[in-house]
C-alpha cells in the first residue's frame, strides 16, 4: 500500500508537471544570478550550477524516468511474450534456436551490452531505451517460457487443439492469460531495475545529456560541486531510490498476491 | 562429470561466436570512422585512405569478421587502435583491479548477506526479521552509484578517512567494496531467508531436533546445507556480474579496471579492444556459471546420483 501511494504521488507529479512548471523557463533555462543557492523556502532542494531549481528538475525528471522505463518494460514484455510463448509452445528446434540466441544476449553483462548498443546507435534517450530493451528481453523470454511450459500440456490446451483452434488463438487466448501472474510480478520488479539502469547509464554519459533533467545526469553533473553543495547529488539520488522502492514494494505485494507459493 | 564439463565447454563455442558476431556487427553500425578517430580531425584524405587500407577497413564486413575470428583462433586478439598495445596485455593489465574489487565485494557480500538471511529466517516475523527485510529493500532500491557517491562525500571529502579515487592501496578499495556489497547483500539476504524458510520446517530438521542436535547444528549443518543451492547461484551470478559489469562503479571511484577499459574503448570505436574484452568477459561469465553448476554436485550429493541415473538410463 505504501508503495502504491509513493508511486501514485510520483505519477501524478510527472503527469501534471507541465501545468505548474514551465519546461523552457524553469527547467532548462539558465539563471546564473541564482546559481548554487542552498535549499530554502523559495527553492526547497536548492538550485544547481546554472541557477535552475533542483526540485522542479527532479519533478520533470520523473516524467523522463517513469515514461522511459514504462516503455522499455512494455516493449520488453511484448517481445518476451512473443519469443517465450513461441519457444515453449512449439518446443523442439524452434525452442532450441530461440533459447540459444537468448543465451548469446544473456552471456554479456547488461552494462557492457548497453554500452555496445548505444555506441552503435548513437547517444540519445531512444537509443538508451533500445539498449535497455535488448538487455531485458532475454530474461523476460526465459520467464515467459518457464511460465508457459507447464501450461502447454494441460487438458484445456489439448481441447482447444482438438477444436481446431489456431496456434495464435491458443497462445493469446488460452496460454498467455494463464501465465500472467509471474510475468506481472517480474515486469513490476524490472521497472525498478530499469529506472536504476537508465539513471546509471546516463550517469556515465550514455543516453540522456544535459540540459535534459534526467535523474542520473543530474547526479553526474552535481558531482563536481558535491563537496560544497551536497544537495546536488543527494536529492536526485533520493528520487531514483523512492521510485525504485515504490515499485519494489508493489512488486513484492503482487508476488504475495499472485504467487502465494513464494510468500514466506 | 568430466563428460558434462566437456559438453558445457563445447557449448560455449557457439555462444562466444554468436557474441563476437553480434558485437562486431554493432561496432560496424556505429557512426564514425576509426581512421578519423585515430588520426584526428586535421588528418588529410590521403592519410585517412592509407590508414584504412592498412587496417583492412576497406574490405567487406564478412572478410574482416572472418579474418578477426581466424586470428583469435590462433590466439591473436590484435592490437588496440587507441594505444597500439596488445589487447591481451591491456586486459591482463586491468584484471588485478577488477579482480580485487570483485573478490573483496563478494567476500563482504557473503559475510553480511548469509548470516543476516539465516537470522531473518530463524527469527521470522520478529523485529530482527523486519529490520533485515527493510534494510534489504532499502539497499536493493538504492542505486549503487548514488550510494558510492554518498560514501565518497562522507568518508573521503568530509571526514578524509579514505581516498575518494585511485587503486594504489587497500584503503582505496574499501568504499567500492562497501558500495557493491550493499546492493548485492540485499539480494543475498532475501534469497538466503526464503531458501532457509523452505527447508527449516522440513521433517529432517524436526528429526535432527528430536535427536537432540543443538540449534546451531540444526541450522548450520542440516538446514543451511540444504538451502545452499539458490544461495550459491546468486553468489555466482553476482560474482560474474562484478567481473564484467562494474562499469558505473569504476567511474564513480575512478578505478582503472575492465569496466573503464570497455567504456573508453567503445567511445573511440577501438574494435579489437572491445571485441577482445567482450569475448573475455563472456567466456569468464560462462566459466563462472559452469563452476557454480559443478559446485552444486559437491554441495548436494543427490544431484550426483541423479546425474549417474540419467547416464545409466541413457546407456
Amino acid at each position: 500500500m505504501i508503495g502504491l501511494v509513493m508511486l501514485a504521488v510520483l505519477v501524478l507529479l510527472a503527469v501534471f508537471a507541465p501545468l505548474f512548471i514551465s519546461y523552457k523557463d524553469e527547467v532548462i533555462k539558465q539563471n546564473i544570478r541564482m546559481r548554487l543557492q542552498p535549499p530554502s523556502w523559495e527553492h526547497p532542494f536548492g538550485t544547481d550550477q546554472y541557477g535552475r531549481d533542483v526540485l522542479k528538475r527532479i519533478i520533470w525528471g520523473a516524467r523522463i524516468s517513469l515514461s522511459c522505463s514504462l516503455v522499455v518494460i512494455s516493449v520488453a514484455t511484448l517481445l518476451g511474450a512473443l519469443f517465450g510463448s513461441i519457444s515453449a509452445y512449439f518446443g523442439g528446434k524452434i525452442d532450441q534456436v530461440i533459447m540459444r540466441i537468448m543465451d548469446i544476449f544473456y552471456a554479456l553483462p547488461f552494462n557492457l551490452m548497453a554500452i555496445c548498443v548505444v555506441a552503435s546507435l548513437g547517444n540519445s534517450i531512444v537509443n538508451l531505451g533500445i539498449a535497455c530493451i535488448v538487455g531485458v528481453v532475454p530474461g523476460f523470454t526465459r520467464i515467459f517460457r518457464s511460465a508457459i511450459l507447464p501450461i502447454r500440456g494441460q487438458e484445456y490446451i489439448e481441447a482447444a487443439r482438438a477444436c481446431n483452434t489456431s496456434h495464435f488463438r491458443i497462445i493469446t487466448k488460452h496460454i498467455l492469460p494463464n501465465a500472467l501472474g509471474p510475468i506481472i510480478v517480474q515486469a513490476t520488479l524490472n521497472l525498478a531495475v530499469t529506472i536504476i539502469a537508465i539513471a546509471g547509464l546516463s550517469y556515465i554519459g550514455l543516453g540522456v545529456e544535459s540540459p535534459m533533467p534526467e535523474w542520473g545526469t543530474m547526479l553526474s553533473d552535481g558531482r563536481e560541486y558535491m563537496r560544497s553543495y551536497p544537495y546536488l547529488v543527494i536529492f536526485p539520488g533520493l528520487a531514483i531510490m523512492v521510485a525504485a522502492m515504490s515499485l519494489n514494494l508493489i512488486g513484492d505485494g503482487l508476488r504475495d498476491a499472485l504467487d502465494p507459493k513464494l510468500k514466506n | 562429470m568430466g563428460r558434462y564439463i566437456a559438453k558445457r565447454l563445447l557449448l560455449m563455442i557457439p555462444v562466444l561466436l554468436g557474441i563476437s558476431l553480434l558485437v562486431f556487427t554493432m561496432l560496424e553500425l556505429s557512426p564514425g570512422d576509426p581512421a578519423q578517430i585515430i588520426l584526428g580531425m586535421k588528418a588529410t584524405p590521403e592519410a585517412l585512405d592509407n590508414l584504412r587500407e592498412q587496417m583492412g577497413l576497406n574490405d567487406p564486413f564478412w572478410i574482416r569478421y572472418l579474418r578477426y575470428i581466424g586470428n583469435v583462433l590462433r590466439g591473436d586478439f590484435g592490437t588496440s587502435w587507441r594505444t597500439s598495445l596488445s589487447v591481451i596485455d591491456e586486459i591482463i593489465h586491468r584484471i588485478p583491479v577488477t579482480l580485487r574489487v570483485a573478490l573483496g565485494a563478494m567476500f563482504l557480500t557473503v559475510l553480511i548477506g548469509i548470516p543476516i538471511g539465516i537470522l531473518s529466517a530463524v527469527k521470522q516475523y520478529s523485529l530482527t526479521d523486519n529490520l533485515a527485510l527493510g534494510g534489504a529493500l532499502l539497499f536493493s532500491s538504492m542505486p549503487a552509484f548514488w550510494f558510492g557517491t554518498l560514501l565518497v562525500l562522507l568518508f573521503a571529502l568530509k571526514l578524509s578517512w579514505l581516498p575518494a579515487t585511485g587503486s594504489d592501496s587497500i584503503k582505496s578499495y574499501i568504499l567500492p567494496w562497501v558500495t557493491l556489497a550493499a546492493s548485492n547483500a540485499a539480494t543475498l539476504v532475501r534469497m538466503t531467508r526464503s531458501s532457509m524458510l523452505e527447508v527449516i520446517r522440513a521433517d529432517y530438521i524436526k528429526m535432527a531436533r528430536a535427536k537432540g542436535a543443538s540449534e546451531r547444528q540444526v541450522i548450520l549443518r542440516h538446514a543451511l546445507r540444504n538451502a545452499l543451492l539458490p544461495i550459491i547461484t546468486i553468489v555466482g551470478m553476482n560474482f560474474a556480474g562484478l567481473m564484467g559489469g562494474t562499469v558505473v562503479i569504476e567511474q564513480v571511484f575512478t578505478l582503472t579496471g575492465l569496466g573503464t577499459l570497455a567504456i573508453n574503448s567503445v567511445r573511440v570505436l577501438d574494435v579489437p579492444m572491445v571485441m577482445g574484452e567482450v569475448l573475455f568477459i563472456a567466456a569468464l561469465t560462462s566459466l563462472i556459471n559452469l563452476l557454480v553448476d559443478v559446485l552444486y554436485v559437491y554441495i548436494d550429493p543427490r544431484l550426483k546420483s541423479q546425474y549417474v541415473k540419467i547416464r545409466k538410463a541413457k546407456g
